[in-house]
């Protein structure tokens, strides 16, 4: 980067609001890497050192932890201007010249997706430099429906499609692991806009139809909230709904972290449940593409659903070969059978699984229902216990390597 | 109870599902444990879903799950802080020693009565709380109060995970004993003087928060210094739930603080009769709940000298605050604090060797902790123009424990006999009738989003929730 782009670079402050924090310690004491500091009056973040890593936002009682100010790097808040405060500062102006920020909502559904990993992740080391924000809420991206189909059966009870959308002449290059934004037409109830929602590309980075520049998108419609009430969801509906030749407004792409190795012999242990299969997919494909180049590595992946009839491309996952992707399916609700789960096929693929685990090359992705976050963690436990691995201690480490991956909403 | 799935029912991080013995052990407490909240718990809101804030590891991420629950199903769970390798002892005659992962013999019988102690003051305040929810002022209210029950169990539960996992027969006795005693009961009282007062209304369930969970806040920030490693783990997780206690309490005051300088505004009137005749708490009352709780919770930290405090600490079962950021030779053998004393009806300052007034140490470091707070408070009383502002009162005032108990002290630090604090005692303190009023305005508001007339909404709702979220579900 050079001088003339350093002195303008924005970046996203953290701040703690010194009228509603209590002064308890939590955050200072969680920080892992020291950046929040206090005196007398307030609790303070050191722009340098903060990485945004969001470890501090969920133990903070108050919620005066949440608190983010775009200013120019240069001319961040310092410590002895945030201990002098009774207030936060208003968001300045920064003019023309300043580069979009990551949209709050985008940051927010982002750091929930991924706030069972417990904090930042870096990307794989190999991983291909993603572009982010380059198309945002104020001037989205129009992208033209190409196909919208139905991957589980009319009889099914959920409907899942698989629906393709092309740039055109627009640029929106895309790597697999990453999200893009749909805001749904119209406004809601109260005649807002509707937020932004956030969906994992299916497609490889080269396109849903190599050379295109079109990207696939794994769709379920909403029919229920999480408790079981019947809700009509905006945004899958809308989605759903699409007649080839629509136009779509897309915003993005985002995402530097849920990311994809690239180097030879690189392994992907994969893990899943309904559309959150739509990032592994992505994965797979765009190592199916590159079999003949022999590169090595293995590909793994649990994949769970209700029933096969509901599980996004059953058809095509069968038809890989055994020798390319280990694929392990748990289905939860087949009639006469016992509810099996991706943990407990973990559990029982413990031995490969732990193997995986040591493989400094493997690495780890999670994405689908925030409820098996838990379950998944649980396993890897008790994989580790059994065989001489300390789960606690591994995490960590593959945190820190850029190892371990998760998105659950 | 031999089908308890572990991992499942009781999130940890002390390998749990792999210790028999402890399994055996907690069988045998956990339904008495039930029990007990059952009686003693939140009254008449068993059935409740409550939208609380659930511990399933001690990951940043894994801090706050959030999800409706009934409380007798709240899954309290057994956290350490994460182990630091190689930690050693960092004060008293065993400095520089690697931390203990057991108990020595010779120190058994005092730890176990310092964590008998803390684990006292959990279920206590538990029951000192447990009608309160009939006069919610908000589900907001409501649901921060079942928090800090929830949270209070939980912290039982850590104490009693440590006299079951290390005293052996004695912890398992002290366990049970603990679910026996009763908050206020005069046969089998709690151990602790201010955990058998009554929480009879919001202002002093807030002030209770502030002031009190802050004294707890101080005790387990001196024995997450301990070097017996587990009790310090133990507690450093504690302190992350006891800010949220001491959160409920600093905005619930400041929240009445606020409504009352709305209505004296609205009004042009600082006549506390006028106040009240709007259904507000006037300032010189909300004075009067301070000095009161102030002055009983500095007497939990004990005695001013105190050959137990010295023995702890030479020991190296309990710090200071904040010890490892002391700069001194933390042996404090030939270190020296001053300590009160009345002298010919004057408070004067007296030195002693420090290792006898750790108790003071503590407490004056409490102190500290609090003004900055009343402080905050204060600033809503200047934001809105108002010019009253609320004091702290002396540290020796209405002390019952120490040098100073039988000394009768005003709140701004001067000696007074008996006839002058008679005279000004309902000025000082909280009388029966301010107790009265406020508990005339405790009226049960549960609609989503509404708040009683006497306190304002808070600025944001939990967990970035709106303020007239469904915390609570009444079955």
């Amino acid at each position: 980067m050079n001088a003339e782009a350093t002195s303008v670079e924005v970046i996203r402050q953290h701040l703690i609001d010194p009228e509603i924090c209590i002064r308890c310690n939590t955050c200072e004491e969680t920080c892992p890497v020291d950046a929040i500091t206090h005196d007398s009056r307030n609790y303070v973040v050191d722009a340098a050192k903060c990485n945004g890593c969001n470890a501090c936002i969920s133990p903070c009682p108050t919620g005066s932890i949440d608190n983010w100010r775009q200013v120019a790097r240069v001319r961040a808040y310092t410590l002895d201007e945030q201990f002098a405060w009774d207030a936060l500062p208003a968001q300045e102006d920064l003019g023309s010249g300043a580069a979009p920020e990551i949209p709050q909502d985008i940051a927010r559904i982002t750091a929930e997706a991924s706030a069972g990993q417990g904090g930042a992740v870096a990307a794989p080391w190999s991983a291909a430099h993603p572009y982010v924000n380059l198309h945002t809420l104020a001037s989205p991206a129009l992208a033209t429906v190409s196909g919208n189909f139905a991957l589980t059966a009319p009889g099914a009870s959920s409907d899942i499609r698989h629906i393709v959308i092309d740039f055109g002449a627009t640029a929106f290059p895309v790597l697999e692991g990453q999200t893009i934004g749909i805001v749904p037409p119209g406004t809601d109830a109260l005649g807002r806009p509707h937020h932004v929602r956030l969906y994992s590309i299916a497609s490889p980075r080269e396109g849903e139809r190599p050379g295109y520049n079109n990207v696939a998108l794994t769709v379920k419609r909403v029919t229920a909230d999480h408790a079981g009430n019947a809700v009509a969801g905006v945004a899958s509906n809308y989605l759903c709904d699409l007649a080839k030749g629509d136009t779509v407004e897309v915003v993005g792409p985002f995402g530097t972290s849920f990311l994809m190795p690239n180097h030879p012999g690189s392994s992907l242990l994969m893990i899943c449940t309904g559309t959150g299969s739509a990032p592994m997919r992505a994965m797979t494909e765009r190592r199916r593409r590159r079999i003949a180049q022999r590169e090595g590595g293995e590909l793994m992946l649990f994949f769970g659903a209700r029933a096969a009839e509901e599980l996004p491309y059953f058809g095509p996952l069968q038809k890989l070969p055994q020798d390319f992707i280990d694929i392990n399916f748990a289905f939860s609700r087949v009639p006469g059978e016992p509810r099996r789960y991706v943990q407990d096929l973990i559990r029982r693929r413990g031995d490969d699984v732990a193997r995986l685990l040591r493989d400094e090359h493997c690495y780890i992705y999670i994405c689908g229902l925030k409820g098996m976050e838990e379950g998944v963690a649980e396993a890897f436990a008790d994989v580790c216990r059994q065989r001489d691995l300390d789960w606690a201690a591994l995490l960590p480490d593959l945190r820190a390597k850029g190892r371990y991956h998760l998105e659950t909403y | 109870m031999s089908t308890i799935n572990y991992s499942e029912m009781i999130p940890n991080n002390v390998d749990l599902a792999g210790d028999r013995t402890l399994q055996r052990a907690l069988e045998q407490w956990q339904p008495n444990y039930l029990k007990w909240w059952a009686d003693m718990g939140p009254d008449g809101a068993q059935d409740f879903d409550v939208y609380l804030r659930t511990a399933v590891s001690v990951e940043p991420g894994g801090w706050a799950h959030f999800d409706h629950v009934k409380m007798p199903d709240y899954r309290w769970g057994i956290f350490l802080a994460p182990s630091e390798a190689e930690r050693k002892i960092h004060f008293g005659e065993h400095l520089g020693e690697p931390a203990w992962q057991d108990i020595p013999g010779e120190h058994r019988a005092n730890l176990r009565r310092i964590i008998v102690t803390q684990g006292d003051t959990e279920p206590a305040s538990v029951e000192q709380q447990r009608h309160l929810g009939l006069t919610c002022p908000s589900q907001y209210d409501l649901r921060n109060l079942f928090q800090v029950n929830v949270e209070e169990g939980r912290h039982l539960w850590a104490m009693v995970y440590l006299l079951h996992r290390y005293f052996g027969r004695d912890g398992r006795e002290e366990a049970e004993e603990l679910l026996q005693r009763r908050s206020g009961d005069t046969d089998n009282p709690r151990i602790l003087g201010a955990f058998n007062e009554k929480t009879p209304d919001w202002l002093a369930f807030f002030m209770f928060t502030y002031f009190t969970d802050r004294d707890g806040k101080f005790q387990l920030c001196a024995l997450a210094e301990s070097s017996f490693d587990p009790l310090a783990r133990t507690t450093k997780f504690m302190l992350t739930e006891e800010a949220h206690h001491m959160f409920v309490g600093e905005s619930g005051v400041a929240r009445v603080l606020q409504r009352t300088c709305d209505v004296m505004k609205r009004l042009e009137t600082d006549d506390p009769a006028r106040v009240r005749g709007e259904g507000a708490i006037d300032l010189p009352t909300i004075q009067r709940y301070l000095n009161f709780h102030f002055s009983v919770t500095v007497d939990l930290f004990g005695a001013d000298q105190s050959s137990n405090a010295a023995t702890f600490y030479n020991a190296g079962l309990k710090g200071r605050f904040e010890e490892g950021k002391r700069g001194d030779d933390h042996r404090l053998l030939d270190a020296q604090y001053g300590i009160l004393e009345a002298v010919d009806g004057r408070l004067v300052q007296r030195d002693v060797p420090m290792l006898n007034a750790l108790n003071e140490v503590l407490r004056d470091d409490y102190i500290k902790d609090s003004v900055s707070g009343i402080g905050r408070w204060n600033k809503v009383m200047e934001k809105a123009g108002v010019p009253f502002r609320l004091v702290v009162p002396h540290k020796a005032f209405n002390r019952k424990i120490g040098t100073l108990a039988n000394t009768r002290v005003s709140p701004d630090g001067r000696v007074v006999d008996a006839a002058e604090w008679a005279a000004h005692e309902r000025e000082w303190l909280a009388t029966p009738e301010d107790r009265a009023f406020v508990a005339s305005l405790m009226g049960r508001v549960v609609e989503p989003g509404r708040f009683a007339n006497w306190i304002a909404p808070p600025p944001m709702g939990i967990n970035k929730q709106p303020i007239d979220f469904q915390y609570v579900r009444f079955n």
